[in-house]
C-alpha cells in the first residue's frame, strides 16, 4: 500500500499535504470520520466549521501530536504517524492558545524556538531579524511577551513557528479574539507565505476570513461535507438563488417567507431574511406583494451574491438532514 | 540533541531569574524552616506543671522534693494538702503531673527498704507524659541511690566493711546529651528538600501544560526523554544547593556536627533527587492544571513524611504501614543523611541504603518516562 522506502523523500510532484481515510475515535466518539484531501505547494487551504467539528482534531494528527485510529496522512511526504519526529521538523504550528512565554522577552522566546528547532548558528541572528521584523516589532526586542498587545502576539507565534523555514504551516484558529485591523495584517503576512511556496493549512470560524483562501474544506460533525475554491462552494452550495429581504415585522414575516410559493429556504440573517428561491426576479416582487397585503410594511426583496456564510449554514444544515435521515434508515432496519 | 537540552536549560535559568518571587520560595522558606525545627521540634521537657504532696513532712521527703524542683523539669503549679487537691489539680489541667510523697517515707528509708511514691500523670499528651515520668523516675533513683549510698557508709565505717555500690549508668551515643536539634536538623535537609523539590518539578511542566507551551515544544522535533532532561536538570542542581544551604545553616547556627565524607552524602543526595525529580514528574503526567498539582502534591507528601521515620519511630508502626515505609525513599535518605553527620560512618555501612534508594530512582524514573510520553497522545 505505502512503501516505506519512499517516506524520507519529500518529491514536489507530491501533494505537500495528502490526507486519505483519516479517521479518529476517542472511545465511542467520533471525532474525524474518513476525511480525505490533498493540499498543493504554496496552497492555503481554510478549515471552516462549527466548534467541535474535528478541525483541531485534524491538525493535531497531521502535527503528530495524536495518533490517528484509521486511514493515512503524509505531510511533505512523509507519514505522520510512523514518523512523527521527521514531520515536525518540516512544519510550523499555532495553536488557538497563545503558547509562548509571557515571562520571556521577544528575542528570547525567538532563540529558545530556533534552539529547539535546531536553527544553524550562523543563520539564527538573520532568521529571529527577520520574525522580529515580520511581527512588525522592531525596536521591542527586549520587551516581555506578556506585556505586548494580542495582534503583536499573534504574529509574534507566527514569526516563531516560521524560524526553521518549514515548507507546511499549520494555524489552528490563529487569529481568535484578535481584532480585525490585526487579522487582516495576519492573513497578509500567510499570503506572503504561500507566495514563497509555503503550504498553509487554517482552521477558523470566521466566515470572513475564508474568502481569504485558495480553497476551503467544510467540517461538520468530523465529516468533510465541502471542498473547493470560496467562489465554488457558493455557486453550489444553494439550490436556487438568493434574495436579500428587508421587511418591518421581521417575526412574523419568516414563516409567512418559508410558506410562499417557489421559496426552498429562508432564514434570519441579521436585520434581514435571506431567501433561497428558485428565480429570483420572479419571486422578489411576489413576496413583496405578498407581505404587504398581510400587512407587513415596507417589505423590499433584491437579489443577492450568496456570502459564505449563507453556504454555510445551507451545507451543514443538509449534512446534518442527510446524517439524521441515515441514521433513522439504519434504525429502521429489522 | 544536546544543543535541544542547552536550549530548554537556558529558557528554564532565564525564567528562574526573571521570577523574584521562586528565588525567594526557593531560599527563605527552607531557612526559616529550619530554624523553626531546629528550635520548636523538640523531644526535651521542660518546667512541666507539678503539684507536690508531702504527706510524710521528713527531712528526706523535703530533699527529695527539692531535688524535683531542682532539675528545672518540674514546676510547681499549685500547692496541695490533701490527695483530693492533687486529683482536681491534674482533671482541671492545672497540673500535668501529681506527685504524693506518702507518710512513713523516711522511714522506710531508714530502714533501707523500698520507698513508694506516688505520680499521677495527665496522659493527654502521651509523648510529654512519658518523658516526664521518666525523669520522675530518674530523679527519684538518683535521690535514692544517693541515699542508700550515704547510709551505707555510715553503717559500713562501723562494721569496718568496704562497700561496693552498684552504679547504673545510661550513656547515649553519637548524641550523649540526646540532644533533639542533633537528631532533627539533619531530617529536615531531607524533608525540606522532598517538598521542595517534588513541587518544582511537577509545578513546572503542568504549568507549560496549562499555558499551552507544552504543545507549542511537542510539534517541535524534540524527544520526550530530551524534554524530561531539560525540564528537571535545573531541579536537580537546585536541589543540589537547597542541601548545601540547608546544611549549612544547619551545621553554623545548630553546630550540628558533621563526621562522616561529604562525597558519600553527595551519592544519596543524588540518588534521594533522582526519585524526587521522578516523583514531581510523575504526579506532573496525572495533573491538568496546577489546582489539581497543588492537591496531588499534598496528598503525596504527607504520607512519605509520616513514614519516613521523621518523628515517629518506624518500629513503632503496625506491620502493614512497617511494609510500606520500605518504598518512601525519605526513610532511607534520612538513614544515610542522619548517619553521615552524627556517626560519620561510611559505605561500608550505608550500602543497602543506597541500593535502595537507587532502586526506587530507578522505578520511580522509568515510570515518570513511560507515562509521559503516554501523557502526551
Amino acid at each position: 500500500m505505502n512503501p516505506p522506502d519512499a517516506a524520507l523523500a519529500t518529491t514536489s510532484a507530491a501533494p505537500a499535504i495528502a490526507v486519505d481515510g483519516l479517521t479518529k475515535r476517542f472511545g465511542a466518539f467520533t471525532a474525524l470520520d474518513g476525511v480525505s484531501f490533498a493540499a498543493g505547494q504554496g496552497e492555503i487551504m481554510g478549515f471552516l466549521g462549527p466548534n467541535g467539528a474535528g478541525k483541531s482534531t485534524l491538525i493535531r494528527i497531521l502535527c503528530g501530536l495524536l495518533h490517528p485510529s484509521a486511514g493515512q496522512a503524509r505531510v511533505a511526504g512523509i507519514d505522520v504517524a510512523r514518523q512523527p519526529e521527521a514531520v515536525r521538523a518540516r512544519i510550523g504550528y499555532m495553536s488557538q492558545k497563545f503558547s509562548l512565554y509571557g515571562d520571556l522577552s521577544v528575542v528570547e522566546n525567538l532563540r529558545f524556538f530556533a534552539g529547539i528547532y535546531s536553527v544553524p548558528r550562523a543563520e539564527m541572528a538573520g532568521r529571529i531579524a527577520y520574525a522580529v521584523a515580520m511581527a512588525g516589532l522592531g525596536g521591542q526586542e527586549n520587551t516581555l511577551v506578556a506585556n505586548l498587545a494580542g495582534g503583536w502576539k499573534q504574529r509574534l507565534a507566527l514569526g516563531a513557528a516560521i524560524l526553521h523555514r518549514p515548507p507546511v504551516l499549520f494555524l489552528d484558529e490563529p487569529t481568535s479574539g484578535v481584532d480585525p485591523e490585526s487579522r487582516r495584517r495576519f492573513w497578509e503576512l500567510i499570503h506572503t507565505l504561500s507566495g514563497d511556496g509555503v503550504t498553509v493549512l487554517v482552521s477558523t470560524h470566521y466566515m470572513d476570513e475564508a474568502e481569504y483562501c485558495h480553497r476551503i474544506a467544510l467540517i461538520a460533525r468530523g465529516r468533510l461535507i465541502a471542498l473547493g475554491t470560496p467562489l465554488e462552494i457558493k455557486r453550489h452550495s444553494l439550490d436556487g438563488e438568493l434574495l436579500a429581504l428587508a421587511c418591518a415585522d421581521l417575526g412574523r414575516a419568516l414563516p409567512l417567507v418559508q410558506g410562499a410559493a417557489g421559496v426552498r429556504d429562508a432564514a434570519l440573517f441579521g436585520s434581514r431574511i435571506h431567501v433561497t428561491v428558485d428565480e429570483a426576479a420572479r419571486r422578489g416582487p411576489e413576496l413583496e406583494a405578498l407581505l404587504a397585503a398581510r400587512g407587513i410594511a415596507g417589505a423590499t426583496a433584491r437579489p443577492i451574491a450568496p456570502t459564505m456564510e449563507d453556504s454555510f449554514v445551507s451545507l451543514v444544515g443538509k449534512a446534518a438532514l442527510n446524517a439524521a435521515t441515515s441514521a433513522n434508515a439504519a434504525g429502521a432496519r429489522p | 540533541m544536546l544543543g535541544r537540552i542547552l536550549h530548554l536549560l537556558i529558557k528554564e535559568f532565564l525564567q528562574l531569574r526573571r521570577d523574584k518571587s521562586a528565588r525567594f520560595r526557593l531560599l527563605i522558606p527552607p531557612i526559616v524552616q529550619m530554624v523553626l525545627f531546629g528550635y520548636a521540634a523538640t523531644f526535651e521537657v521542660f518546667n512541666v506543671s507539678t503539684v507536690i504532696l508531702d504527706q510524710d513532712r521528713s527531712q528526706e521527703s523535703r530533699a527529695l522534693e527539692d531535688a524535683f524542683l531542682r532539675s528545672s523539669r518540674f514546676a510547681l503549679a499549685a500547692p496541695a494538702r490533701r490527695v483530693a487537691d492533687v486529683r482536681d489539680a491534674v482533671e482541671a489541667s492545672d497540673a500535668q503531673l501529681g506527685i504524693v510523697i506518702p507518710a512513713g517515707f523516711a522511714e522506710l528509708l531508714r530502714k533501707g527498704q523500698t520507698a513508694p511514691l506516688q505520680v499521677l500523670v495527665d496522659g493527654t499528651n502521651s509523648n510529654s507524659a512519658l518523658i516526664a515520668l521518666g525523669y520522675v523516675g530518674q530523679i527519684a533513683g538518683d535521690f535514692g541511690q544517693t541515699y542508700a549510698q550515704n547510709l551505707a557508709e555510715r553503717t559500713g565505717r562501723l562494721q569496718g566493711k568496704p562497700i561496693v555500690s552498684v552504679e547504673v549508668a545510661e550513656r547515649y551515643w553519637y548524641n550523649p546529651n540526646l540532644n533533639s536539634r542533633w537528631f532533627f536538623v539533619p531530617g529536615v535537609i531531607g524533608t525540606l528538600t522532598l517538598i521542595t523539590i517534588v513541587n518544582l518539578t511537577a509545578f513546572a511542566i503542568v504549568r507549560e501544560r496549562e499555558v499551552g507551551t507544552l504543545e507549542q515544544i511537542l510539534v517541535t522535533p524534540i524527544r520526550p526523554f530530551e524534554f524530561i532532561i531539560g525540564k528537571t536538570l535545573p531541579f536537580f542542581l537546585i536541589g543540589l544547593l537547597e542541601v548545601s544551604i540547608v546544611a549549612g545553616v544547619g551545621m553554623a547556627w545548630f553546630r550540628v556536627p558533621f563526621r562522616g565524607n561529604p562525597l558519600v552524602l553527595l551519592l544519596g543526595t543524588c540518588l534521594f533527587l533522582f526519585a524526587t525529580l521522578a516523583i514531581g514528574l510523575l504526579i506532573s503526567t496525572i495533573c491538568r492544571t496546577q489546582q489539581q498539582a497543588f492537591s496531588s502534591n499534598f496528598f503525596v507528601l504527607n504520607p512519605m513524611f509520616i513514614l519516613s521515620g521523621f518523628s515517629f519511630p518506624i518500629a513503632s508502626m503496625p506491620p502493614v504501614l512497617q511494609w510500606l515505609t520500605y518504598v518512601d525513599p525519605l526513610r532511607y535518605y534520612l538513614v544515610i543523611i542522619r548517619a553521615t553527620f552524627l556517626k560519620g560512618v561510611g559505605l561500608e555501612a550505608l550500602w543497602p541504603q543506597m541500593l535502595a534508594l537507587a532502586a526506587i530512582a530507578a522505578v520511580l524514573l522509568a515510570a515518570a518516562v513511560l507515562r509521559f510520553r503516554k501523557s502526551l497522545d
